[in-house]
């Protein structure tokens, strides 16, 4: 035990004193924070868009003399007597000839281009007028016309014991996936370093030295935990300062000063009837369960790079270069890369079925696979039984790859084939 | 203080050791010789637990070997090994505590060492920027930082120049001295002569000879001696079976005899006594190279 501590102690601190660690581990935060800066600022500022864009109608046809409908931040103007164009966003101007049956001529002009969201809106405007007069004209009233009109907006909620908590399908799936990216890249950056660390340990022979004095074994564990905690720690620094960072962006952005927890309770309470922009995209944030996330994100994190990095620790063990490694790296790699393709699609269609729950329960996918489902809500049983399988599964994995381990890390000169591989695992002593 | 007794260890379809036996005394140095591949590096790792033997024991200060032991044995490889980008000072704390050592006792062994090498200079330097001598010398000092009882070194003079290649060589007198047990895997065979007590020479997995320096060269003598003498000497001497003479300065000639075996070698000091002036006489004994050479070819 000894040993092991201190062979974890000498990875982790030969590690974190690296000047990439240190500038990777302050950088880290600050791309991310400037990324989710960059969304809410790309939501807000569509929303909060909202300066009233008057536009000036010179209806010469008479099709719209009663007016257009505003929309979004588009209002009309029809014939209004000042017609000095300073004061207007730009002009549509309909020609004499223009009648609701051959509706054509109309032009908008104005200073500055007309954005395609805009010239959307004002066609749909235009048509909804005229749809609204061939209906009129069909013998319908406009008070039966009006009340035609119905708006409906879909809250979505979802159940879990007594409380009804505010859901995002949207935002479920893109937290879910962007843990699960998280962890794939992780297991891949971490698990590579171990290799690339067993692989130094036996082309440099300091594995001769060391081994008379430590047992094989030890030394992997040791490394594989050492640089668990190099992970970890990075994580942790990581998630307190982007938590820290998004605290002070978050208000800089949403010029409206309201911050999550308000815009939460406002729409908890009803006050707000329908969320939108970036009012919806906090609170459904802010109604996700980050206490189980943070947590699942970070024992998935772990195990799954305990397990897997245990399989890069046996493979570097077993070949004499990093370069040699290639060819087994690939059918270790496989679940992994298996899980992140089928967590963009089958996972997130249906991220409580069968599929989803078989693969969130193989030690493999699960760490890929289960935090894609996390956010969507797990079952506390299926949660606990993927865990126990995942503890299991590092268990077996270690042990099986400190049997390749402990034999190739003396083998010199040859690539060992799969069935070699397979023979060092039942190798006596 | 080490025993080995009838080590085997088969890899596959080779059999890399075959009933090897060793006995190694404290105060003692031991050759281990062999061409390469004869097995050296199997006996070691057997030795120092890194792999188990098929068959056969291994005994240490009077047990059975066995993990916690080990910590008593400072053993450096051929192919030497140290973090390139950790600092000299880190290495010797990292590998003096695995050894077992507590950090107090550890800065004070690299003090005594470094001081005592003239390697002070060198602590906060990463290995990487260190020649490839230095890196030897820390090595060294690495392995014998934990006052092992036995100290295995394969090899332990390559890289060195003359200078620091005595320098070790001294320190190696030195702790043998102080009572460790030494075994000494080497091809320089100056240096098996110069420091061994004993040696085992193994070729194919197996022992081909075993004790001490002076007893094996006695076994291999060939009844070959060395004249030195001012004068001339008749060309034909009774019992002589081959001769070569070189001359030397001063009119003085060296003549190398080898003379067959039941011939007195009184009788051949008188008769050439009778004709010349002999200044020196020796018999020539074979060196442990002649001996290696002629037992395993030129293998090596």
């Amino acid at each position: 035990m000894r040993n092991i501590t201190l062979v974890t102690g000498r990875e982790y601190t030969s590690r974190v004193q690296k000047k990439s660690f240190i500038v990777m581990t302050l950088l880290g935060p600050l791309l991310l924070a400037a990324f989710y800066g960059a969304i809410i600022w790309l939501a807000v500022s569509d929303t909060q868009n909202d300066e009233k864009h008057e536009i000036l109608v010179l209806d010469e046809s008479g099709v719209f003399s009663e007016g257009i409908t505003p929309h979004g931040n588009l209002h009309f103007s029809v014939n209004p007597d000042d017609t000095s164009a300073e004061s207007y966003y730009g002009t549509l101007m309909i020609p004499a000839n223009f009648s609701i049956d051959q509706p054509l001529g109309a032009r908008y002009i104005s200073s500055e281009s007309l954005n395609i969201v805009e010239q959307s809106s004002m066609e749909n405007q235009l048509e909804k007028s005229i749809k609204e007069q061939k209906l009129v004209r069909s013998g319908l009233q406009k008070e039966t016309l009006d009340s035609l009109n119905t708006d409906v907006k879909i809250s979505a909620a979802k159940i879990s014991g007594d409380e009804i908590k505010e859901n995002n399908t949207m935002i479920n799936a893109a937290v879910g996936f962007a843990g699960a990216f998280f962890i794939y890249l992780f297991i891949f950056l971490y698990g590579v370093q171990v290799m690339k660390g067993v692989s130094e340990e036996k082309s440099n022979r300091i594995v001769e030295v060391i081994i008379s004095s430590v047992k094989p074994f030890d030394l992997m564990l040791g490394k594989i935990l050492g640089i668990a905690l190099v992970g970890l720690t990075q994580v942790l620094i990581w998630i307190g300062l982007s938590t820290a960072l998004m605290a002070i962006i978050t208000p800089l952005i949403t010029s409206s000063g309201m911050n999550p927890e308000e815009a939460t309770q406002m729409l908890q309470q009803g006050q707000i009837a329908a969320p939108t922009g970036q009012m919806n995209f906090i609170a459904a944030l802010f109604q996700l369960d980050f206490g189980t996330l943070i947590f699942g994100f970070l024992f998935y994190f772990i195990s799954g790079y305990l397990l897997y990095s245990a399989m890069f620790a046996a493979i570097a063990s077993a070949v004499d270069s990093e370069t040699d490694t290639q060819q087994f790296m690939f059918p270790i790699t496989i679940p992994l890369i298996f899980s992140i393709v089928v967590a963009q699609s089958v996972v997130l269609k249906d991220p409580n079925g069968d599929l989803a729950t078989w693969l969130s329960m193989i030690p493999f996918t699960a760490p890929i696979i289960m935090m894609v489902r996390l956010p969507f809500g797990v079952e506390t049983w299926q949660l606990v039984l993927s865990m126990l399988f995942m503890i299991f599964g590092f268990i077996g994995v270690t042990w099986l790859a400190s049997r390749i381990y402990r034999v190739g890390i003396l083998m010199y000169g040859k690539k060992p084939s799969y069935k070699e591989l397979f023979k060092w695992m039942t190798y006596k002593g | 203080m080490l025993s080995v007794q009838s080590v085997s260890k088969n890899y596959a379809k080779k059999v890399a050791l075959d009933q090897v036996s060793l006995e190694a005394e404290s105060g003692k140095i031991i050759g281990l010789l062999g061409p390469n591949g004869a097995g050296k590096t199997s006996l070691i790792r057997i030795i120092t637990m890194i792999t188990a033997p098929d068959g056969g024991e291994v005994y240490f200060q009077g047990e059975k070997m066995r993990q916690e032991l080990i910590s008593a044995i400072g053993y450096l490889p051929e192919e030497r090994g140290l973090y390139r980008k950790m600092t000299i000072i880190d290495q010797a704390l990292y590998f003096g505590r695995l050894k077992g050592l507590s950090k107090s006792e550890c800065l004070e062994g690299i003090n005594y060492w470094f001081d005592k090498l003239d390697m002070m200079d060198w602590k906060k330097k990463k290995l990487e920027e260190l020649s490839k001598g230095m890196q030897q010398k820390v090595q060294f000092v690495l392995t014998i930082l934990h006052k092992p009882r036995l100290i295995i070194l394969d090899e332990p003079f390559t890289g060195f120049d003359p200078l620091n290649a005595e320098i070790i060589k001294n320190e190696i007198l030195g702790l043998k001295k102080q009572g460790a047990c030494i075994l000494l895997s080497t091809h320089r065979m100056e240096s098996v002569e110069e420091l061994c007590d004993d040696i085992t020479l193994i070729d194919n997995g197996k022992v081909i000879i075993q004790g001490e320096v002076d007893e094996v060269r006695n076994r291999f003598k060939k009844s070959e001696f060395e004249f030195i003498y001012e004068g001339h000497l008749n060309k034909s001497l009774k019992g002589v079976l081959e001769r070569k003479d070189t001359a030397l300065k001063g009119g003085r000639t060296r003549s190398i005899m080898r003379v067959a075996e039941d011939q007195s070698t009184q009788a051949l000091i008188q008769n050439i006594m009778q004709e010349v002036h002999l200044m020196e006489f020796r018999e020539l004994l074979p060196s442990i190279k002649d001996i290696f050479i002629e037992l395993v070819g030129t293998r090596i």
